[in-house]
């Protein structure tokens, strides 16, 4: 039953979402991520071939907004929730790595 | 062993829109830290995010100005990254459907004309800015959500100052379209680049490395030159390159390893539950399309086909789309082509420079600079004395009023000019007898007595002609 997905790919994905499981967690949601791609599974029982994708399940297209900017000032919200704050910049721990785009 | 080179540009470039790609926050270069944000820019439970037409409007523009293919379908993507600059852990991009494809700009290096490929545009949304001091760093979301198109070229690129070229003809499209600021000092152009060799007659590419910290374009010639050698230098001596970002040392030129590459990233993308689909209609695009902007190229081309400017004029002219407009309204203005293009290069260049302005905030208009060639084409000034009415132009000045209130009308009627040439030839005798000997010098002294009198306002070729009649009677 719990062979859908590995402990390793269920380690891997923690540590994408900044989790660490303890050696009791790690079977217990192996087990539980199993279940749940064992229901995706049961959708591959359907034909889909002559489907187009499905990306977005309402019924809206093309809804957008024009470009009118309007400022919330909700700077202090943004701060009172930051861990730390110095001179209205949020501080973090030092950042070594270069960011990504 | 020869190898060959190849170069893969990936330029981002910020968009001026009044708002961010997906929440109404002011879009403003320089503001106060975190002033420009809100819960939707954070990614807060409960918040709905909504597409800014504007920025699928400058996506297709874009396209536009680079032969590109667009996407009539797009959606966005998640990508999911943890990162102090931003707050939502994930960015939202266009994976899947990117907003255009299989597009080409032609550039030029030493005389040679090239069309390089675009892979691949998309649009999507920045992060905030990261500074960084002692033990900690310091985020301002300002910037996170502002609208960027990343732009990817095709492997075409086969030399560093083909990469030069490429950077420059796509800089300036885009700032042609209008879109963007394309200014790589303000960040609102930014360049990643990866290089791989390979010896000729390879067919594979070799180990693509990639190169950061590429803060102009000529930095981006120098590290791609200096990758170039270095990675050759491993390969004769019978090392191997490995996948690495190197980092580009502005001091002395070279680059330094930043970190290997291990296992491919994993960003985990799925379309973006929270925004509706696009259908990008015929319609809008030929909207789109009959908006756009005349393409720099084809300016030039105008300017010397037409204009009977140089080819070095036109460029300078189509340096900035600013430059340009303002000398197609100076040429529909009725400015003579020729006159307009020097006074743009050199006078206002000049003027540009010292005050460190740009065209639109000076006094100088298309109109007032046109009236001023209007009076030296006509002789009503010398170019010596436009020196003086362009001065009085950037100080806010009409140069016909300021040309009147200061009498600085020529003097280009013989009959008002005869008497004066007739004094002065019966004042000096000798000089008469030294040109007919032979002097040519004494022409040069009557002139100068001539100018004198008049105060400078005599017409130098009026007088010239009028005192070679006189003096050879």
């Amino acid at each position: 039953m719990s062979n859908r997905i590995t402990k390793e790919q269920v380690e891997h994905v923690a540590s994408l979402a900044k989790l660490e499981l303890s050696e009791k967690q790690l079977p217990y949601f192996t087990d539980q991520l199993s279940n749940i791609m064992g229901l995706f599974e049961s959708f591959e029982e359907v034909d889909t071939s002559d489907i187009e994708p499905t990306f977005n399940v309402t019924d809206q297209i093309n809804t957008m907004r024009e470009d009118v900017a309007d400022n919330w000032n909700e700077k202090e919200s943004l701060l009172q929730n930051a861990p730390d704050v110095a001179d209205d910049l949020i501080r973090t721990p030092t950042i070594i790595d270069e960011s990504e785009d | 062993m020869n190898f060959e080179t190849t170069i893969g540009l990936e330029v981002h470039v910020e968009l001026k829109t009044n708002s961010k790609i997906f929440s109404p926050s002011p879009v403003e270069y320089g503001d106060e830290p975190n002033k420009n944000t809100n819960v939707i820019d954070w990614g807060y439970p409960g918040v709905l995010p909504t597409t800014n037409k504007g920025v699928v409007k400058s996506g297709i523009m874009a396209a536009l100005a680079l032969h590109a293919e667009i996407e009539r379908h797009p959606h966005f993507d998640r990508k999911n990254y943890f990162y102090p600059d931003n707050p939502k852990a994930y960015q939202i991009t266009q994976h899947d459907t990117p907003d255009a494809h299989d597009g080409w700009i032609e550039i030029e290096v030493d005389g040679k004309k090239k069309k390089i490929g675009i892979e691949e545009m998309h649009i999507e949304e920045d992060a905030g800015k990261n500074t960084h001091g002692n033990k900690f760093s310091y985020v301002d979301l300002n910037r996170q959500g502002t609208p960027l198109i990343e732009i990817v070229s095709k492997p075409d690129i086969a030399s560093p100052d083909e990469a030069y070229a490429y950077l420059e003809a796509l800089r300036q499209r885009l700032l042609f379209t209008g879109i963007s600021d394309v200014k790589m000092e303000e960040g609102s152009m930014r360049v990643d680049v990866n290089i791989s060799i390979r010896p000729y007659g390879q067919k594979e590419f070799g180990t693509k490395v990639e190169l950061k910290n590429l803060n102009s374009f000529n930095y981006v010639r120098k590290g791609l030159a200096y990758e170039e050698k270095r990675q050759q230098q491993v390969l004769m001596s019978g090392g191997k390159i490995q996948q690495e970002t190197r980092r580009f040392d502005e001091t002395n030129g070279t680059t330094i390893l930043m970190r290997v590459k291990e296992g491919a990233d994993d960003y985990r993308y799925f379309p973006e539950p929270d925004l509706p689909s696009l259908n990008i209609s015929d319609d809008w695009i030929n909207e789109i399309h009959d908006e756009l902007p005349e393409m720099p190229a084809s300016r030039r081309d105008r300017y010397i086909n037409k204009l009977g400017l140089t080819d070095y004029d036109a460029m300078v002219i189509t340096q900035t789309k600013q430059m340009s407009d303002f000398y197609d309204k100076m040429i529909e203005l009725g400015a003579d082509p020729k006159m307009a293009s020097n006074y743009l290069q050199v006078n206002v260049n000049e003027y540009l420079n010292s005050k460190q302005v740009d065209l639109d905030d000076t006094e100088i208009t298309p109109e007032n600079l046109t009236t001023m060639i209007k009076l030296i084409s006509d002789g009503t000034i010398s170019s010596k004395m436009a020196k003086k009415v362009f001065k009085a132009i950037t100080e806010g000045k009409e140069p016909k009023q300021f040309v009147h209130d200061n009498g600085m009308v020529q003097l280009s009627d013989p009959k008002e000019l005869q008497p004066i040439i007739d004094q002065i030839l019966s004042d000096n005798p000798q000089s008469i007898e030294d040109f007919h000997n032979g002097k040519d010098r004494a022409i040069g002294f009557l002139v100068g007595q001539i100018m004198k009198q008049t105060r400078g306002k005599a017409n130098p070729q009026v007088v010239n002609k009028l005192l070679m009649q006189s003096i050879n009677k």
